[in-house]
């Protein structure tokens, strides 16, 4: 894909389930190279659903999706998903985990190990290789999930709220190391998320949806300067941005009325 | 004392208890001319030393049968649960009719199954192999569709093939579940073929087994011998119930929950 044309097009873009009332309706958003964008909004407002149509899980109902300049299922090869829970094989270490996606792939077995092994380090999980699942604490599965997705090689990462079971001081440790992985390699990102904290310190932009049927409201742009350290979250001009977009989510969810 | 010397010292108390208990109730609850009925564990110790060449050639038929029925019932279960996880459609389809085979009585079937094969190790096979099955397809369809739903996807948004997917990701996912029906099936199968053999098995030319005994110890009022037929029988379903759970722990301990250490 070259530069100028878009990562991921969505053009009046409608999802529904079946007869059910649409999850989606309108969506128009457009994703460059290299972007980090996060999608906020109230629960039901269908971003996890979005990330579902990028990814080709799930067919648009309506509208034009683009991934790559193609429909979505077939350019799955330079996609990867972090889903919300770390999704490990339990019966593999840590290593074969992380080799598992490759091995699908046929990948020749010293390219994988190659590849892991940079995944590995990239996460900082060298030490703890040859550990199975239910040995690692929950921010050390997600890491593992996260290198699972790194050895892909991907041009799209699609993050389904990785990091929303962690404790903050976890969250804002992995938060940081995502944005040190992103500096070494290139990728475009939609990253789901319900902090707006979190939104603020990893995007270039944030699309803020509302639910029934789930329609993107705000897009924000995040112009702080990047490499982004904890002392980011200290500058009053991403006070400011997390206050904003706050505010925006807050008229959102008023807006929207609950089912429940 | 350490909780491990306790672990090991309490199931050999416990034992002791039983057989103490066991020689009041034989002397101080029954009547004289009752006791015969509940022979002493001495007497039954020794009337399994002086049977012992019919018990064990008895074992080795009945273990012979259990293995064949079981290893087969294991072998062929798993080949249909890996169909019957394929589509609701055709568990809907299916699972009337598995019903049916766990639901004939064994008594109604011995009659058919010696017209059909003859009496002897073919049939008691066969009794055992029915009597396993059911909990070993049961368990096993059920562990191959209730994979993790996430994992599939992932899987699915790799590009994995059917087969990937089914013995990369369905089959090691069911496991525990396989292990749960093998465990089932393991304690069923001596059982099925004693209880085969008693219906169908053949008396002739040493292939009795232990089923043939119980019939003839039970004919002849040798209470004592009785007695050593069922406690050769519980040995039998130790030791097939045992390497199942050996069997079990080699595959799951690494990395499965039910073999998690509490302090851990």
């Amino acid at each position: 894909m070259s530069a100028s044309s878009p990562v991921v097009e969505f053009t009046d873009v409608a999802k529904r389930f079946g007869d059910a009332p649409p999850v989606l309706s309108g969506i128009t958003l457009c994703a460059q190279s290299n972007e980090f964008i996060s999608l906020i909004g109230p629960s039901g407002c269908g971003k996890s659903t979005l990330l579902r149509l990028i990814a080709g899980l799930s067919p648009v109902s309506g509208g034009k999706l683009l991934v790559g300049g193609r429909p979505p299922a077939q350019e799955a090869s330079d996609l990867a998903f972090v889903f919300q829970e770390p999704t490990l094989l339990p019966w593999l270490t840590v290593r074969r985990n992380i080799e598992v996606m490759l091995r699908l792939r046929h990948t020749p077995a010293d390219r994988r190990r190659a590849l892991a092994d940079e995944a590995l380090s990239l996460v900082r999980l060298t030490s703890l290789a040859t550990h199975y699942p239910r040995q690692l604490s929950g921010g050390q599965k997600m890491r593992v999930s996260i290198a699972r997705a790194l050895t892909l090689e991907p041009k799209l990462l699609l993050l389904d709220e990785p990091f929303g079971a962690l404790d903050e001081m976890t969250r804002d440790h992995l938060n940081e190391e995502l944005l040190a992985i992103r500096e070494r390699q290139r990728w475009t990102a939609f990253f789901v998320t319900h902090s707006v904290a979190e939104a603020v310190f990893l995007s270039t932009r944030i699309a803020v949806l509302a639910a029934n049927p789930g329609h993107i409201v705000h897009e924000v742009p995040v112009d702080l300067p990047y490499p982004r350290t904890p002392e980011t979250r200290l500058s009053p001009a991403y006070q400011t941005l997390v206050a904003k977009v706050s505010l925006l989510l807050r008229s959102v969810e008023v807006s929207t009325p609950h089912a429940a | 004392m350490s909780r491990r010397a306790l672990s090991f010292l309490l199931p050999v108390l416990a034992g002791a208890f039983f057989i103490g208990l066991w020689y009041v109730v034989r002397l101080q609850v029954i009547a004289a001319d009752q006791r015969f009925l509940l022979p002493a564990p001495d007497a039954i110790l020794r009337a399994m030393g002086e049977r012992a060449p019919m018990l064990w050639s008895a074992t080795l038929n009945t273990a012979t049968g259990a293995l064949l029925g079981f290893g087969g019932a294991v072998a062929l279960s798993f080949t249909l649960a890996l169909g019957l996880s394929l589509s609701p459609l055709v568990r809907a389809s299916f699972y009337p009719y598995l019903m049916v085979l766990q639901l004939t009585p064994v008594i109604v079937l011995a009659p058919i199954l010696i017209l059909w094969v003859g009496p002897g190790l073919k049939s008691v096979v066969i009794i055992t192999f029915l009597i396993c099955f059911f909990p070993l397809v049961v368990n096993t369809t059920q562990g191959l569709i209730s994979t993790d739903r996430n994992l599939v996807d992932l899987f699915r948004m790799s590009r994995a093939s059917r087969l990937q997917e089914i013995f990369l990701l369905r089959v090691p996912s069911a496991l525990p579940y396989f292990f749960t029906g093998l465990r089932i099936a393991a304690t069923l199968a001596p059982i099925g073929a004693i209880v085969g053999d008693a219906y169908a098995g053949n008396s002739g030319g040493g292939q009795g087994g232990l089923g043939f005994l119980t019939i003839i110890f039970s004919a002849q009022f040798q209470l004592p011998a009785l007695f050593a037929t069922a406690a050769v029988s519980c040995l039998l379903g130790f030791v097939f119930a045992g390497a199942v759970v050996g069997l079990s722990w080699l595959a799951l301990r690494q990395w499965h929950d039910s073999y998690q250490r509490k302090d851990l």
